[in-house]
């Protein structure tokens, strides 16, 4: 290899999002450690990993819609959905390994039905999954009312204290972990996760292409559709409650991880590693932040600054030459679209 | 950036907006102090105890009474003792958001914790952990029966239910449909008061339930479920609203010449937020007990069981400073005393300053 490709290679990669992330991480490791003696303790980090499990395990399939150039808005409903089918089917006595099969069927087809009305009607994902996150959540307001269900047997409901045996791992965690690996391999060394790429890149180009665009958008609803099934399970164990409005509003901190991945809301551009370090990062920042000594107004400043600046940079030096052009009154060659 | 149709990038500007506004939500704090406690004085309480209060939510009017210093709550109490008190909870009022503020103060090393409970069993495996660290807790205001040393009670729970149903009863008449505008549907105390509102209005034949909405404690929810309530039974005549939030929400939306004098409403409100109401006729009467009260109270149960000086059992007293003498009753709890209620003619005493 021709050493001045190298030196590209590497200043590539010091200028991708990823790494931009990696040091963000570890500025708030460093700083937390620092303000905190109990920040790098083992049970805070469980604390702080257990707190961010669902929301991380929910940002996996929505990477890999909005990379196809779609979007999933119902992940919180169908997350409160299942909790909900899971507390009542408990109260009626089902035997635990049955609910779990239901509720398997149940993430499935709320993902089929958000597939099919995307694919086959072609109606914009955003606006069908702004209906579905009414409707899901309305069904689990039908099947619970305003019931609370708890007394779930003590191995599952001390699922938010107890760590995977033989280490310090919250059991969403390890999920998290294993269904990052699958995801990773999908869509960096499958030609499945290529198309997903192109689909979000250029929607024509891969369908003239022979990409088989319906069918897999489909797919990803469903897989997302079952992910968010069992994210409610683990919510409802994780709080020992199963309650219609568990995991409300949820679906924007799932978008707002996905977009500090620096996974493009155009489609097209992201990637598995992005998501990993966004979910650490916040979930770092949001624990350090409670355990030092922090303005509990401006808390909510740190997180919206963290997410503008993390919107504004990449975008920085175009913004900086558009600027120097107006200074200097000479109109660009063609106007700006946005 | 590649050019895509406008239309896209005009409905994505919103959600991204709302995707940040989200993580805003989602995130809490705490104010506190860190200094290591738990020397005995002469007085036989320990000082220096590292004491978080951990309300619902942050941010909410009822709690900021109940905890600040300024108006002699929670923490006032807590200085008082030479204990290091903090404020600490998220900033929603859901078990996902109160959780992680309650780890983290068993992790700040917290030798008593006063919680209002967001939920009756989630909160229950983080408060076991907790007292398994030898940490008393205390809970004030929402109970999790299962899992704290001492509940302490604002009010006898069938007081409030029957005195809010007698309070409507009393300005409709003793006939007419009335909603419910609750909080959380999975509330323990809201639930309970509205248990005894049902048993109450068996009392009144001509009085029916039609609906009970829930508010979440949130002023825009509440708002609009209200509102749903009321285009959905026109033929409402009262409203009972057992929270702050929803009982203002709730003036608010009746505070128009549509429904001043035609529907009334009674609940649990602070005398400073609803005084508008009292005096131009949208409210007749409510009632209360005194926030700052209740958290004065906890704050020194707290400190009397973390200082071993009580245990939890029925018919342990201690004092309570101002406040006077208190005993611990039947189910591990310290009852406050009877509900207030305010009326046009004395809510310009109670200047709580909301």
């Amino acid at each position: 290899m021709a050493p001045d490709v190298t030196a590209r290679r590497w200043l590539s990669a010091a200028a991708r999002w990823e790494t931009g992330l990696a040091v963000l991480l570890l500025l708030i490791v460093v700083l937390g450690a620092a303000a905190s003696p109990q920040f790098l303790t083992t049970s805070n980090l469980f604390n702080l990993l257990v707190t961010s499990g669902e929301v991380a395990i929910m940002a996996l399939p929505m990477t890999l819609i909005i990379i196809s150039g779609e979007i999933d808005l119902s992940v919180a409903s169908i997350l409160g959905m299942s909790s909900a089918l899971l507390g009542y089917l408990w109260s009626i006595h089902w035997p635990m390994l049955a609910i779990f099969a239901v509720l398997v069927l149940l993430g499935a087809v709320a993902g089929l039905v958000n597939g099919l009305l995307v694919t086959r009607l072609g109606l914009p994902s955003l606006a069908v999954t702004i209906g579905t996150l009414a409707l899901y959540r309305g069904i689990a307001l039908m099947i619970l009312g305003p019931k609370t269900i708890s007394n779930f047997p003590a191995p599952y409901n001390t699922i938010g204290v107890i760590a995977v045996p033989h280490t310090d791992i919250p059991w969403s965690m390890a999920i998290f972990v294993v269904l990052a690996v699958i995801s990773g391999v999908v869509l960096h060394a499958t030609a499945t996760g290529r198309s997903l790429y192109a689909m979000g890149a250029s929607p024509e180009a891969a369908l003239f292409s022979g990409i088989r665009v319906k069918r897999i958008k489909t797919i990803l609803f469903v897989v997302s559709g079952v992910v968010c099934s069992l994210a409610g399970v683990l919510w409802t164990f994780r709080l020992a409650t199963a309650v219609q409005n568990n995991g409300l509003g949820l679906e924007l901190n799932v978008v707002a991880v996905v977009l500090l991945a620096g996974v493009s809301i155009f489609g097209g551009k992201g990637s598995i590693g992005g998501v990993v370090l966004a979910v650490l990062a916040f979930a770092g920042l949001a624990n350090a932040l409670l355990l030092t000594n922090f303005n509990q107004e401006a808390t909510g400043i740190v997180f919206g600054a963290v997410l503008l600046i993390s919107v504004f940079a990449p975008n920085a030096g175009a913004l900086w030459a558009r600027l120097g052009r107006l200074r200097k009154h000479q109109r660009p060659v063609r106007p700006a679209r946005q | 950036m590649r050019s895509r149709p406008t239309t896209k990038r005009a409905l994505l500007v919103p959600l991204v907006l709302l995707a940040v506004s989200s993580v805003l939500a989602a995130c809490s704090s705490t104010g506190g102090s860190s200094s290591s406690g738990g020397s005995s004085s002469a007085g036989s309480l320990k000082t220096g105890l590292k004491v978080f209060v951990i309300p619902k939510n942050l941010g909410n009017p009822y709690f900021t009474l109940a905890d600040s210093v300024k108006t002699s709550g929670a923490l006032a109490a807590l200085k008082k003792l030479g204990e290091t008190g903090s404020e600490t909870s998220g900033t929603a009022a859901t078990p996902a958001s109160q959780i992680p503020a309650i780890q983290a103060a068993i992790t700040k090393g917290a030798n008593a914790l006063i919680v209002s409970a967001t939920d009756a069993s989630a909160l229950c495996p983080t408060l076991k952990a907790a007292m398994q660290k030898g940490i008393t807790v205390v809970t004030y205001d929402s109970d999790a029966p299962a899992c704290r040393d001492l509940f302490i009670n604002q009010a006898s729970t069938p007081a409030i239910g029957t005195s809010e149903v007698d309070l409507l009863a009393k300005q409709l008449h003793d006939a007419g449909d009335i909603g419910i505008v609750s909080a959380a549907a999975s509330a323990t105390n809201q639930n309970a008061w509205i248990k005894y509102m049902k048993q109450e209005l068996t009392k009144f034949p001509k009085m029916h339930l039609v609906s009970t909405v829930y508010g979440n404690d949130d002023p825009t929810t509440a708002t609009q479920v209200t509102q749903g309530l009321l285009q959905q039974h026109p033929t409402i005549k009262g409203i009972i609203s057992p929270t702050t939030v929803g009982v203002l929400a709730a003036a608010q939306v009746l505070d128009t010449p549509k429904y001043r004098g035609k529907v009334a409403l009674t609940g649990l409100g602070t005398p400073g937020s609803l005084k508008k109401y009292v005096e131009d006729g949208t409210i007749k009467s409510f009632e209360l007990w005194n926030p700052a009260n209740l958290g004065y109270l906890a704050a020194y149960a707290a400190v009397n069981v973390a200082s071993k000086k009580i245990t939890n059992a029925q018919g342990q007293s201690f004092s309570a400073g101002k406040l006077g003498k208190y005993t611990v009753g039947a189910g591990h709890s310290v009852l406050l005393g009877p509900p207030l209620v305010f009326t046009k003619s004395n809510i310009n005493n109670f200047n709580w300053g909301f």
